[in-house]
């Protein structure tokens, strides 16, 4: 694989990833559970979508066949979305909302921190920008699973079940392929098994001061990278592009 | 002040300050569980244009004001003493911001 093709299949990826969490957080838009946590939430679903469409810009230019941020989010099907299968999942109850985020978050801050070193400067000055964001982002999620896990019996047992529900989700961040390997080789990426380290420090961190059970590692889902995904995927592009499949080429 | 209902997170009064050496102001209030989640809480409510520098919360229940019914014992008194204000000199040129 060339270095291009990889760079273009990365921005891609990291394009979907950021989208797809995003969209699904704007879900929570007018139904969080407090107007404060509402805002904080759509704040977070905000940055994403910033990080996205710089991402997908890049990833178009990279493939240089003209396709725009708004092609690649609007006109590809799910086999076309290279996402990972954990952000994909639905919101569930807040604790499976703050759970996503936290396992995310836990993986895209030291993802940001080593691209902010990234030979590429184009990624370079995306993560630089996000990598503030992102800080809050595991900030924001870490706080609220504390909070659930030493907070009462019916929070505790529900962030217990989120993270039992989520956990066979957390494998697949780290399998990089190919791609991966062709970009962190000339240190346009970091290397995944550094940032499991990092990702099982935070993890076990902030699950220890929430007094939740870390679940053992089981069978790992896994193919988002190749747009094989689960069934929540299709029928939230479907919500989300409707109206671009609609009336193509609609502007406002 | 405190909530009747006793699942609500208690108020608390949110100042910021936008620029260093500015004072904090008062810009609203929220509900938070604790101070922690105040300051994060205010920072997403008050803080997303660029306002923000430095956060202030105090728990709405620990603000004690005056009460209305003695404005006119406190404040009107003062209304024809106007030797009180600093008006009866020159100011020397060069003197700013007074």
């Amino acid at each position: 694989m060339t270095r291009e093709e990889a760079l273009f299949r990365f921005a891609l990826r990291m394009g979907d990833n950021t989208l797809v969490l995003s969209h699904r957080l704007s879900q929570w838009c007018g139904h969080g559970p407090a107007l404060e946590e509402d805002m904080a939430q759509t704040n977070i679903a905000l940055d994403l979508i910033g990080q996205a469409r710089n991402y997908l810009t890049y990833a178009g230019e990279l493939e240089g066949k003209g396709r725009t941020e708004d092609d690649l989010a609007y006109l590809r099907t799910d086999r076309e979305y290279t996402n990972v299968h954990l952000v994909e999942q639905p919101n569930g109850d807040y604790a499976h909302t703050i759970v996503r985020s936290f396992l995310f978050d836990a993986f895209h801050l030291p993802l940001l921190e080593g691209l902010a070193k990234s030979k590429d400067e184009r990624l370079k000055a995306i993560a630089e920008k996000a990598v503030k964001e992102v800080t809050y982002h595991l900030r924001h999620s870490s706080e609220w699973l504390i909070r659930f896990g030493d907070g009462t019996d019916e929070s505790h047992q529900r962030a217990q079940t989120a993270l039992d529900d989520l956990w066979r989700f957390s494998g697949e961040l780290f399998a990089g392929d190919e791609v991966e390997e062709t970009l962190a080789k000339d240190g346009t990426l970091p290397v995944y098994a550094d940032l499991r380290k990092e990702w099982d420090m935070t993890v076990d961190r902030v699950l220890d001061e929430a007094t939740l059970k870390r679940p053992a590692d089981g069978h790992m889902a896994g193919g988002g990278r190749k747009g094989v995904h689960t069934e929540h995927l299709g029928h939230m592009l479907a919500e989300m592009q409707v109206l671009q499949r609609t009336y193509p080429g609609a502007e406002w | 002040m405190e909530s009747t209902n006793k699942t609500d997170w208690p108020l608390w009064e949110v100042f910021i300050q936008s620029k260093r050496g500015m004072d904090h102001k008062h810009v609203g209030s929220l509900h938070a569980a604790d101070a922690q989640m105040a300051i994060e809480n205010a920072r997403d409510v008050y803080t997303r244009r660029g306002e923000g520098n430095s956060i202030w919360v105090v728990r709405a229940a620990d603000v004690h004001a005056s009460r209305p019914e003695d404005q006119g014992s406190f404040y009107d008194p003062s209304d024809d003493k106007v030797y009180r204000h600093p008006t009866f000199y020159p100011l020397p040129e060069g003197v700013k911001y007074m």
